[in-house]
């Protein structure tokens, strides 16, 4: 039975409420549209564990980060991932620096989520892609799922680590459809899925980016350039052996990315391959990002620096050219 | 009322905390550990009355000011002074140094050095008491500067929506509130005429003490205590404490000597350069004279007392400069659990 990202999400949220009395949910996941509602489902199962908290970013984010250094696993929510920037000092200077700031002896199993990405329409201030931010600040693990399936075992891994977790979910994944197998469970951090097997071209992409490397794929198939989609899935822990081994099969690398170009994690996945991989490289690795403007309001200005399937197809091309 | 023996252990224990921080003085005016830091002095009477009324199982979060309450809950001095010093036998394994001390399994937090951060963080060991019901109380240790901060707010409104059993304890040490000349900041920081105003203005039940007063310290405490445990909800304690005039630079300096015990039972004249702070400032000294002339044998008890901690501390030195620095590379460990 096929059931959306946003479904799997929740899914697994009551899944580890009913397993583990530590976990709680603050906030409410995918609140925009009609996924608003989900959340009432748990608020019904669990009426004490479901809260909503007030318009504080900062102080919702410091709460999840203190009740897990008290020993809850809290799930927190912060809403459009831009808001997040509101609790920044939460998310990179207390949450993921106190485990190593105590020496090891304090654990933060906190999770949180934020629902980020160039969503349409969503203007400068709300299109934030947060990861390439976050992906900075080590102690954080990062989370980002690209289908039904991944959201619930990944969420479900966020849940049981000691560890300060960022799930980010794409805008445009809540709706997506996908099958969630049996028997569920957590999916291993810092391993990587290959979502497709080719032969020409190695497509790293994460999240959303990931549903338009599959269609791109699909496309070149036709024409007979097997593309192989790798999906890191987390990117802290960042499975850097799968990269590399995948590259070393096909000796050609696009990586695609919603952050921007600079200082962005197309360009920091390009960088570890240009030095750990370059001798599996028969062309210069692509970096399909977003251009390095705020994101436009305007529909034709936004679709036009966002990586899209066009763009990955190009890039594809460019590279498989050289022989 | 507490006995005058609860008394004289508090005494101790305060007597300790500012043996420990005269030891850090003198260990800066070394130059034995690198960075700045910040000294508990003048503030004893409220952290180490509050503290000795929390049993195992509740939480507290402390600040970059934290030295004294690490102490008041019975950390012990060698390794909280050896994390000072940035030793492998630190608290933190020399991973924090003297903003971060930290103790988990005596309830502790991580002891932010941010401002607002632990104000912030103990309400999340308030909500973690109510998920758990297990009438934990948790307790936000702060300056007067966290409630120049936003999140501040945003946290005592939580925890007053919420009803969280957090008990926020500011200790306001700026001399402004006292009428005296502010230093070394000039300006006046907040609007509010007296800092306990802002949480009443949400509901948060808040008083105002003086805060080197451990008689007042532990009656408000006590009933904050007691009022959350009950599902009462939060408490505002702000705590005045006077300015230690070693605190008047921008590093602390020991201006007002290494504590003289004599000064509480009369045999040694207060001197004249910081009367006030002898005289009435002081909160080690005056709770010495108050059990002093409460006890006959109060003057010999008060001098065993001293020199068992001094003997206490001098341990603690010689552990703390006895443990080896960390291997450079342990940099590289503990980035995740």
């Amino acid at each position: 039975m096929k059931i959306t990202y946003a479904e799997a999400f929740l899914t697994a949220i009551g899944d580890a409420m009913a397993a583990d009395p530590r976990v709680s949910l603050i906030g409410r996941p995918f609140s925009l549209g009609p996924t608003r509602v989900l959340v009432e489902g748990l608020r019904a199962r669990f009426p004490d564990r479901v809260s909503e908290p007030p318009i504080s970013e900062p102080a919702t984010a410091a709460l999840g980060a203190g009740a897990a250094m008290a020993g809850m696993h809290p799930f927190v929510d912060l809403a459009t991932g831009a808001f997040s920037f509101l609790a920044f000092s939460q998310l990179v200077n207390e949450a993921p620096v106190a485990h190593y700031m105590s020496g090891g002896r304090l654990a933060v199993p906190v999770t949180y989520h934020v629902t980020q990405g160039v969503r349409g329409a969503g203007a400068p201030q709300h299109s934030h892609d947060m990861h390439g931010h976050l992906w900075n600040s080590p102690g954080l693990q990062i989370l980002m799922p690209a289908n039904p399936a991944d959201a619930y075992g990944l969420v479900r891994a966020a849940l049981a680590s000691r560890n300060p977790s960022i799930i980010l979910s794409h805008f445009k994944l809540a709706g997506v459809e996908g099958e969630l197998p049996e028997p569920r469970g957590a999916l291993p951090l810092g391993k990587a899925e290959i979502k497709r097997r080719g032969r020409d071209v190695t497509v790293v992409a994460l999240s959303l980016m990931v549903q338009l490397a599959l269609r791109a794929a699909a496309i070149l198939a036709a024409e007979g350039i097997e593309v192989e989609v790798l999906d890191p899935r987390t990117l802290a822990p960042f499975d850097e052996e799968a990269v590399l081994a995948s590259v070393a099969r096909t000796g050609r690398l696009v990586v695609v990315d919603e952050t921007p170009l600079q200082g962005g994690v197309a360009s920091g996945i390009a960088g570890m391959v240009a030095e750990r991989g370059f001798h599996s490289l028969k062309a210069p690795v692509q970096r399909v990002a977003r251009a390095d403007t705020p994101v436009p309001f305007s529909p034709p200005m936004e679709e036009f620096i966002i990586p899209n399937e066009a763009k990955i197809i190009a890039a594809i091309r460019r590279v498989v050219q050289v022989q | 009322m507490p006995s005058p023996e609860s008394q004289w252990q508090l005494l101790e224990r305060m007597l300790l905390m500012r043996r420990f921080e005269e030891t850090v003085q003198s260990l800066a005016e070394e130059r034995a550990f690198a960075g700045h830091y910040h000294l508990y002095i003048g503030q004893e009477a409220t952290g180490a009355g509050a503290i000795a009324l929390l049993r195992a199982g509740d939480h507290i979060a402390t600040t970059h000011r934290n030295h004294g309450h690490l102490i008041a809950r019975g950390a012990d001095p060698g390794a909280a002074l050896a994390e000072i010093l940035g030793r492998q036998g630190g608290l933190n394994r020399g991973y924090g140094g003297t903003f971060h001390l930290t103790a988990p399994e005596l309830g502790f937090l991580s002891t932010s050095g941010i401002v607002g951060g632990a104000i912030s963080l103990a309400i999340g060991g308030g909500y973690a008491a109510k998920q758990r019901h297990d009438g934990s109380v948790s307790v936000a240790f702060f300056g007067d500067g966290a409630l120049e901060e936003g999140i501040s707010f945003e946290a005592m409104n939580i925890a007053a929506l919420w009803h969280l059993p957090v008990i926020f304890i500011c200790e306001n040490n700026d001399a402004a509130a006292w009428g005296e000349t502010r230093a070394p900041s000039p300006e006046i920081s907040h609007a509010a005429v007296t800092l306990h105003s802002i949480p009443m203005a949400l509901g948060i039940e808040a008083a105002r003490i003086d805060g080197s007063d451990t008689s007042a310290v532990t009656e408000a405490v006590a009933a904050a205590i007691a009022r959350c445990r009950d599902g009462g909800g939060p408490v505002f304690i702000e705590a005045m404490t006077r300015q230690w005039p070693g605190n008047s630079q921008q590093f602390p300096s020991l201006a007002t000597g290494i504590t003289d015990l004599r000064m509480a039972t009369g045999e040694v004249a207060t001197e004249r350069t910081h009367r006030h702070w002898y005289e009435e400032g002081d909160p080690v000294l005056q709770l010495g004279r108050k059990l002093v002339a409460g006890s006959a044998d109060g003057a010999s008890r008060l001098s065993e007392i001293d020199g068992k901690v001094r003997q206490q501390m001098a341990a603690a030195l010689a552990f703390a400069l006895a443990s080896p620095l960390p291997p450079p590379a342990a940099a590289l460990d503990h980035v995740f659990a």
